[in-house]
């Protein structure tokens, strides 16, 4: 029975055979080797660059070698004459458009939840509709549509309040302002979503028993409701927080203009017109800044989780009657939906149709010129023709597509693969450490992010040429920023189906890939294909991580109406917006109607 | 046909040990079960046996055939071990029809499609469900889900069959039902059985063998009856028996080849050959007597070797009737409580004064200190 080779050579070979006639282990492997590859390594090289000095610099550095050690960087960035402008002043609106944006936005967040989920108002269907809605547009196209009702005749093309005859001031239409309520009225739905779905697990018991108790309403909502779902309150600030601080499309959008810098639009402006390494200092700065605020939540709201589970049966939760203000509370709050929402996504339509922006509606102001004209029937000083014969639209359409197909297929297959791994190797060394490795590019900026990889793969590696300005570097960061997201979803879609399943397949002789084909596939597909459309959405939305990429080869949707807009082009990018926007809803739409995902679990 | 030996196995999960030194044979034919509360290391055992966990040490044969050598890391695959597993949740593939889910394992031993249908069709006769090939699982209810899961296993006639708390997530009057299937299944089929369950009941009724595990330690491995009569140990013996055994405190002593022991029930000598080899040999010491419920009769009138007694309690459950009596030892002047059980409806009062009849040779004694049984039941 036992064989007469000496034990340790049995051993050894047993346990290759173990490793080597296991495909999972190959496959874990594999994704480890990728993840280091792809999100430890790049990052580690962009702080390591940090510290060297380039030929750039050079002339600088006195004395100083290209590849030397220099802390010329962070002493340029933090200690020099133009600290102030370059990093502290961008630093102190970074933080303060930050601040007011998580207050405003919890706020609101935290209102609306509350009707929606705990009050009898009326209306809640519609209601529902419209606040989840603009979640789905991207904050930049929000920047556009403030754009298009405020801007002041700086450039040239008056916005539909100076077109009224209004005089909008600079500090209205531009800046702080502008980006903070564009900003709010999108990031509102973070804590919408967290709050609503914390005050359904409340068990309304919990109050009754506090009404037993001799407490009325506002007493219970202010001593048991509140503290109930203070960790989701919580976590959404800090989550907003760290959102905003990052956000690059709306602020420069709505603040170049009068040169109002944040630590993501300069960082942006070293990286393309200055200093690239100051600028990786900046994204290294960031990223501490961003991932610091959601440590610090983990550390903060951890030991307090636990509120989280106090789900009782199923959704009994009381509703609360508003009594005589209900009506008036609908009204106000539809107005609201209206207002905010509502008339600047008409206003951003309707200037597509425009001749002169600010000129109104009158019949001899509306054209399709801006859809679908010809150049050669242009009139005044336009020199452009309507974007359907617009080359560098028809090339924008087909770099999105092509990302967005491409890329969200990449990023939802690894995403039920690594999903994979996690749920089965809950527990295990590798499964925790495959978490933590992707959950890191959570905690990044997408702008600081595409700064490491622009830093990684501007130069070749052995065989490895240089990406910049291709494709696939384009490809690569949107795949792997996506994968904290790809993969939680892959994640709750692997754990629905139990261990179990395998291991009888096991028991009854099925290989590994046999029990992938036959049982983990076709149990996983629904929860695929919703994972897929919700990436999908994300990307086609994307423009903070790509704009570092762009290249006029390779430009998206979404930087074209950027760049447009920059170029005070609005019926232009207001146009490219609108197909954006269409082109979203329509997947969101197709979505929820085939697999009933919801919004909620994309992310903004 | 199949005979297990499991041998110095240890499982460890992180810093958990989970399984200590587990030693067990089981005979080909046998009906084991593997008793114990959760977390006790019975369904790991399970799992190594079928290949689903990976001992740090020890060895396994089957039928002389080496399966598990950690000391080389070989580990033979499951499907090559020639058995089949029911797991606790089914495990039944939501996608596959309920014929499919029977011959997904036939189809990957290349059977014929014919071969295949047979097999399929003979393991749905004998579960009773032949009409229902075609329904997916979750059109059908907990107890025929059970069904199938079982016919998935036993399909292929495998040669030992692995049972992981079958029964747990029935209702009462199904498991009841299903014990009955079960242990005919087990004298038609004649293949060896693992049965894992935390349900004494189970146990008791439907095995050949039972495995008493204790916090990953192997503690008694007897037929049911015996396990019943004698719990090696005080854990056990709380553990088996529903109602509870009694447990009262006593001394003992061991006076040549005698030991006298004394509780509030009595004094008692028992021969040397009720004794186990954990007796201390010299000296007084404490002990607890165990004594089951049943093994006490009330009388209403006095009488000679009666042990006078208080009513406390009285449960009325209709089949019998559990009451709680007091007694006073008179030695120490403290009060024991004893819980007797009655067959039928008897009713007392709370407080009435009333006589106990006691079977000395059928109590349990267990040494305080060591917690072990030194004092065999005999019938």
């Amino acid at each position: 029975m036992r064989s007469h080779k000496p034990i340790w050579g049995e051993r050894l070979k047993n346990q290759v055979i173990n490793i080597i006639c296991k495909p999972y282990n190959m496959i874990v492997f594999s994704a480890l080797g990728s993840l280091i590859c792809l999100i430890l390594v790049p990052l580690l090289l962009m702080v390591k660059n940090t510290f060297i000095l380039s030929a750039t610099e050079l002339r600088r550095v006195q004395g100083g070698q290209i590849g030397d050690v220099t802390l010329y960087y962070w002493k340029y960035l933090l200690l020099s004459k133009l600290s102030g402008a370059n990093f502290f002043t961008p630093l102190k609106n970074s933080l303060f458009i930050a601040f007011f944006v998580t207050i405003a936005a919890v706020l609101l967040g935290f209102f609306l939840a509350w009707l929606m989920v705990r009050s009898d108002i009326p209306g809640k269907k519609w209601l529902t509709l419209g606040i989840i809605i603009p979640y789905m547009i991207p904050s930049w196209c929000k920047s556009m549509a403030w754009l298009a009702i405020f801007r002041n005749g700086r450039g040239g093309s008056p916005g539909f309040l100076a077109g009224l005859g209004f005089n909008i001031p600079d500090w209205l239409a531009y800046g702080p302002i502008a980006i903070i309520l564009c900003m709010v009225l999108h990031y509102y739905a973070f804590t919408y979503i967290m709050v609503s779905s914390s005050l359904r697990t409340v068990n309304s018991e919990l109050e009754e028993m506090g009404e037993i108790q001799g407490a009325d309403k506002l007493y219970v909502l202010r001593k048991i409701t509140m503290p109930l779902v203070m960790p989701a309150v919580l976590s959404s600030a800090i989550m907003t927080f760290s959102k905003a601080i990052g956000t690059y499309g709306v602020a420069a959008n709505l603040g170049l203009r009068i040169s109002y810098y944040t630590l993501a639009t300069k960082m942006h402006d070293f990286i393309g017109s200055g200093s690239v390494t100051v600028g990786y200092c900046m994204s290294i700065l960031l990223i501490f800044m961003a991932s610091g605020t959601i440590f610090a939540n983990q550390i903060f709201i951890g030991s307090r989780k636990s509120y989280e589970t106090i789900g009782g049966k199923g959704n009994q939760y009381s509703v609360i009657s508003l009594g005589k203000v209900k009506y008036p509370i609908m009204l106000l709050m539809g107005g609201f939906l209206i207002v905010a929402m509502l008339i600047p996504l008409f206003i951003l339509v309707m200037e597509t149709f425009q001749i002169h922006t600010g000129g109104g509606y009158g019949l001899h102001n509306l054209t399709l010129y801006n859809w679908i004209g010809k150049l050669e029937n242009a009139k005044d000083t336009v020199n452009y023709p309507g974007i359907f014969n617009n080359n560098a639209f028809i090339k924008a359409v087909w770099n999105t597509v092509k990302l967005t197909v491409i890329g969200s297929t990449i990023t939802a297959l690894c995403g039920q693969l690594l999903g994979y791994i996690c749920s089965r190797g809950r527990g295990t060394w590798y499964g925790s450490l495959v978490e933590q490795l992707i959950f890191i590019p959570y905690l990044m900026p997408a702008v600081a992010f595409a700064a490491i990889y622009l830093s990684m793969f501007s130069k070749s590696y052995g065989p490895i040429p240089s990406l910049y300005g291709t494709f696939t570097i384009i490809l690569l960061a949107t795949v792997v920023k996506h994968f904290p997201f790809a993969s939680r979803s892959g994640t709750a879609n692997m754990l629905q189906i139990g261990r179990s399943l395998e291991e009888a397949a096991t028991i009854a002789g099925a290989s590994f890939w046999k029990q992938i084909t036959r049982i983990v596939i076709p149990l996983a597909k629904n929860g695929f294909v919703s994972g897929f459309l919700l990436v999908f959405i994300s990307i086609a939305k994307e423009l903070d991580l790509i704009i570092l990429f762009m290249t006029p080869q390779n430009n998206t949707l979404s930087y074209l109406a950027f760049q447009y807009s920059k170029e005070v082009m609005p019926q232009m990018s207001d146009a490219i917006s609108v197909v954006v926007l269409f082109f979203v809803m329509l997947i969101y739409f197709v979505t929820n109607k085939l697999t009933g995902a919801d919004i909620g679990k994309s992310w903004g | 046909m199949s005979k297990i030996e499991l041998m110095h196995i240890d499982k460890f999960f992180g810093n958990n040990h989970v399984l200590k030194d587990l030693n067990l044979t089981i005979e080909d034919g046998d009906f084991m079960t593997l008793l114990g509360p959760s977390g006790c290391g019975k369904t790991t055992t399970l799992r190594i046996i079928a290949g689903l966990e990976r001992p740090e040490h020890g060895n396994m044969l089957m039928n002389g055939k080496e399966i598990i050598n950690s000391e080389v890391d070989y580990y033979a695959e499951p499907s090559k071990r020639g058995l089949n597993l029911v797991f606790q949740s089914y495990a039944l593939w939501p996608h596959m029809t309920v014929y499919d889910n029977i011959a997904f394992g036939l189809k990957i031993k290349k059977l014929s499609s014919a071969e295949i249908k047979r097999y399929v069709m003979n393991a749905l006769e004998r579960m009773r469900m032949e009409e229902y090939g075609k329904r997916y699982p979750n059109e059908l209810s907990g107890g025929q889900q059970q069904r199938v899961a079982i016919a998935r296993a036993i399909a292929y006639s495998p040669e030992l069959l692995l049972l992981d708390e079958p029964l747990s997530n029935l209702d009462a009057k199904l498991r009841i039902d299903m014990r009955v299937e079960l242990k005919r299944l087990h004298q038609e089929l004649g293949t060896t059985i693992i049965y894992v369950t935390h349900d004494q009941v189970e146990a008791l009724t439907m095995s050949t063998k039972i495995a008493v595990f204790s916090k990953g330690c192997l503690s008694q491995l007897v037929e049911p009856m015996e396990l019943y009569m004698n719990p090696i140990d005080l854990i056990n013996a709380d553990f088996i028996g529903n109602p509870r055994i009694n447990f009262l405190d006593g001394k003992a002593c061991k006076q040549g080849n005698k030991l006298k022991t004394y509780c509030s029930l009595g004094s008692y000598i028992y021969d040397a050959k009720d004794m186990t080899d954990e007796v201390t040999p010299t000296g007084e010491f404490n002990c607890i007597f165990g004594i089951r419920p049943e093994q006490v009769q009330i009388e209403k009138e006095p009488a000679d070797g009666l042990i006078a007694a208080t009513v406390y309690a009285n449960q009325l459950a209709g089949s019998e009737t559990l009451v709680t009596v007091h007694i006073l030892d008179s030695q120490t002047g403290k009060s024991d409580e004893v819980l007797v059980k009655q067959i039928g409806i008897e009713d007392y009062r709370t407080g009435q004064k009333i006589y106990l009849k006691v079977k000395p040779d059928r109590f349990n004694v267990y040494s305080k200190e060591s917690t072990r049984l030194i004092k065999y039941a005999r019938i």
